[in-house]
């Protein structure tokens, strides 16, 4: 079912969501193809992130179908969701390494779970999945031992145990700095080459939507829904909608500085040089 | 006439925060200059006390060598414009400096006075309905939470080889070693205080023999377990509810969820299991240390020989009396169980959550205990055990 390039992998038609009362996003439809990369950009608080859970399956949506290679996730049984979860695996935001657990067992638990290879295979697949995210040998360390890009590197490792078709990342960038938040990036365009994952990526680091992105989705808080969608430096270049120029040209458009004279009375802490 | 609200100047480089009234004919406009450097660190006027005996009049506020301020001057004008609004005069401010009426714009006219109104409001009726739908809440959870637990459980009873029985045997070994210690010194003490204070009555009729007989009795079938269970509620239960409200927080029982693993058969299962072995075996330890309690104190201070002591209580104390209060213990351990781990799979995901979850795990773990006693003590009575 994965081999038919033709067919989105994931679809979502008039997906309403949100929690208690609260809508989140209203009739969202999306379908993301095959071994693209798709950025969920917007501001805090647009639903980037319930669109994650909801992808995911976290969070029940009120309305609407999510399917994954033609399948229903939204209606599906215990046992095809089952089959659905096996597809994806998730970069969670805060890592989400099972903190008790050796980076070994944290890759090799997916393993556990949902295949019948022997112990030993298991450990040959861990190993190479940590030698793949450049942790090679850390096999018995446990997650709170290591630097937090290690962290990250060792989640991506998780999420990739199973090699799955598509991976889901929240934040990837989140709490590094710029040059591991570079390595990161390359990390994933990596991945994205020698398997041919799809990746749906959220984030607000312009620097890896320009690097990463084949495509954005940008959503909004106003209308709870889709404003933009393309390739990241076309909409930045040729976009009509203010928010979304604003947006992605961030670097162009920050304010000026105040002038000395009035930045005197401006200034709320202010130094002490008045007598 | 003029009245001014001077206070004495503290000893920096910013002069003292002014605030004048000048007060105009009646109709008129009363203007007030404000000048001096205004800080929150700082005595600075307040607008009542500039204000004083006058009555309604148009306000115009003006700079006058108007140096720093923060928002201790925007305070000030906040104020002001309240009682304006209040009295129904005009509030005039145009002269004043571009950001600061940027930021008094910024503040409603009396925002924060709505939100203490608001909190008051709620009537004694409201709160006790609140409070019973939070009750119903937590009822309708521990029963949601125990079908779920059992599901699983069946699951995992059709093929056991998959069962987390390593973090389980884990959870007991340090449920164990970390109760043992508390479990020890408090039943050997509630022996020895069961036994002083029965001792004093039973002196005077000449029975301090059947010291053993109360001790024995009710330790066994009362006191070792229930104080057992307390001190692993307040031990193990909580340590379930903040390791699951940690793990929670981290997206780490996400994490499972996604992969396609129950975190109920993951997390839960194993640590019920744990609790629910290793209380009885605990319970029965604290009725040995409770009976030596009580065999301390009668050697010691009543002069029954330790052998004599023990005679007693082996004559008294049945198989049926202890086994009855180990089975009351696996429910013990269940309640003590599902209250940790229920507290923690539902702790909202901050710090806060997890302090709240975890205080809410023990509270909930010895309500549950003392109403599976409660229930206990009738159905043993019916069936005359």
């Amino acid at each position: 079912m994965i081999n038919d390039p033709q067919k989105p992998v994931i679809e979502v038609k008039h997906l309403t969501c949100g929690y208690g009362e609260t809508v989140v996003l209203q009739d969202v439809s999306l379908a993301v193809r095959a071994r693209e990369v798709l950025f969920v950009i917007g501001g805090s608080g647009c639903g980037k992130s319930t669109l994650l859970r909801c992808l995911i399956g976290l969070l029940k949506p009120f309305h609407g179908d999510i399917a994954y290679f033609g399948q229903s996730f939204t209606a599906a049984d215990a046992g095809q969701r089952r089959n659905i979860l096996k597809t994806f695996g998730v970069l969670y935001q805060n890592n989400a390494l099972w903190s008790s657990m050796t980076l070994a067992e944290n890759i090799s638990l997916p393993l556990e779970e949902h295949t019948s290879l022997s112990r030993g295979d298991r450990a040959e697949i861990v190993a190479l999945k940590l030698t793949e995210v450049g942790l090679a040998g850390m096999e018995e360390l446990y997650p709170s031992e290591l630097s937090g890009g290690m962290q990250k590197r060792a989640a991506l490792a998780r999420a990739l145990a199973l090699d799955p078709a598509i991976v889901f990342f929240d934040e990837p960038s989140e709490g590094l700095d710029p040059i591991i938040s570079r390595e990161m990036d390359q990390l994933i365009l990596q991945v994205r080459e020698n398997f041919g994952t799809t990746m749906i990526i959220v984030s607000h680091q312009l620097s890896s939507i320009f690097r990463l992105a084949d495509r954005v989705i940008m959503l909004n808080p106003e209308t709870k829904g889709i404003i933009a969608e393309g390739a990241p430096a076309a909409l930045a270049a040729t976009s009509t909608d203010p928010r979304v120029r604003d947006f992605l040209n961030q670097s162009n458009d920050l304010p000026k500085r105040p002038s000395e004279s009035s930045a005197r009375s401006s200034n709320f802490i202010q130094h002490e040089n008045q007598t | 006439m003029s009245q001014s609200h001077r206070l004495p100047k503290v000893s920096t480089g910013d002069k003292t925060a002014t605030a004048q009234l000048q007060a105009a004919a009646p109709g008129g406009e009363c203007l007030v200059k404000i000048g001096g450097d205004w800080r929150l660190n700082k005595p600075v006027p307040s607008w009542a006390k500039v204000l004083g005996k006058q009555t309604a009049v148009n306000v115009r506020v003006v700079p006058e060598e108007l140096g720093n301020w923060d928002t201790s001057l925007v305070l000030f004008l906040v104020h002001c414009r309240a009682w304006c609004a209040e009295s129904k005069s005009n509030f005039h401010a145009e002269t004043l400096p571009a950001n600061l009426q940027t930021l008094l714009g910024q503040v409603s006219v009396n925002g924060a006075a709505k939100l203490a109104t608001q909190a008051a409001a709620m009537s004694a009726g409201e709160l006790a309905s609140l409070a019973a739908t939070k009750w119903a809440l937590h009822v309708k959870q521990i029963v949601a939470f125990l079908g779920e637990c059992t599901l699983g459980f069946m699951g995992e009873a059709k093929n056991p080889r998959r069962f987390r029985w390593l973090d389980s045997l884990v959870e007991m070994q340090q449920c164990w070693a970390s109760s043992l210690p508390m479990v020890s010194l408090v039943s050997f003490l509630v022996g020895v205080i069961l036994a002083f204070q029965s001792a004093v009555q039973l002196q005077q009729f000449g029975a301090a023999i059947y010291v053993a007989d109360l001790v024995g009795l009710s330790v066994v079938r009362e006191l070792g377990p229930m104080m057992a269970a307390f001190i692993v509620a307040g031990g193990t239960g909580a340590r379930f509810a903040a390791q699951l409200g940690n793990m929670k927080v981290d997206e780490e029982i996400d994490a499972l969820e996604t992969l396609g693993i129950s975190s109920v058969n993951f997390l839960a299962l194993p640590r019920l299991l744990a609790v629910t072995v290793m209380l009885p075996i605990l319970a029965l330890y604290a009725n040995v240390l409770g009976i030596l309690g009580g065999m301390f104190v009668s050697a010691t201070m009543l002069n029954i020989p330790a052998s004599a002591y023990w005679i007693e209580t082996q004559n008294r104390v049945s198989l049926p009396d202890v086994l009855s209060g180990l089975f009351k213990c696996l429910f013990f351990g269940l309640a003590v169980g599902l209250a940790g781990c229920l507290r923690g799979m539902k702790c909202e995901r901050s710090a806060a959550g997890v302090g709240t979850a975890t205080s809410s795990a023990v509270v909930t773990g010895i309500m549950l205990i003392v109403l599976a006693d409660a229930l206990f003590a009738v159905i043993y009575n019916i069936l005359r055990i």
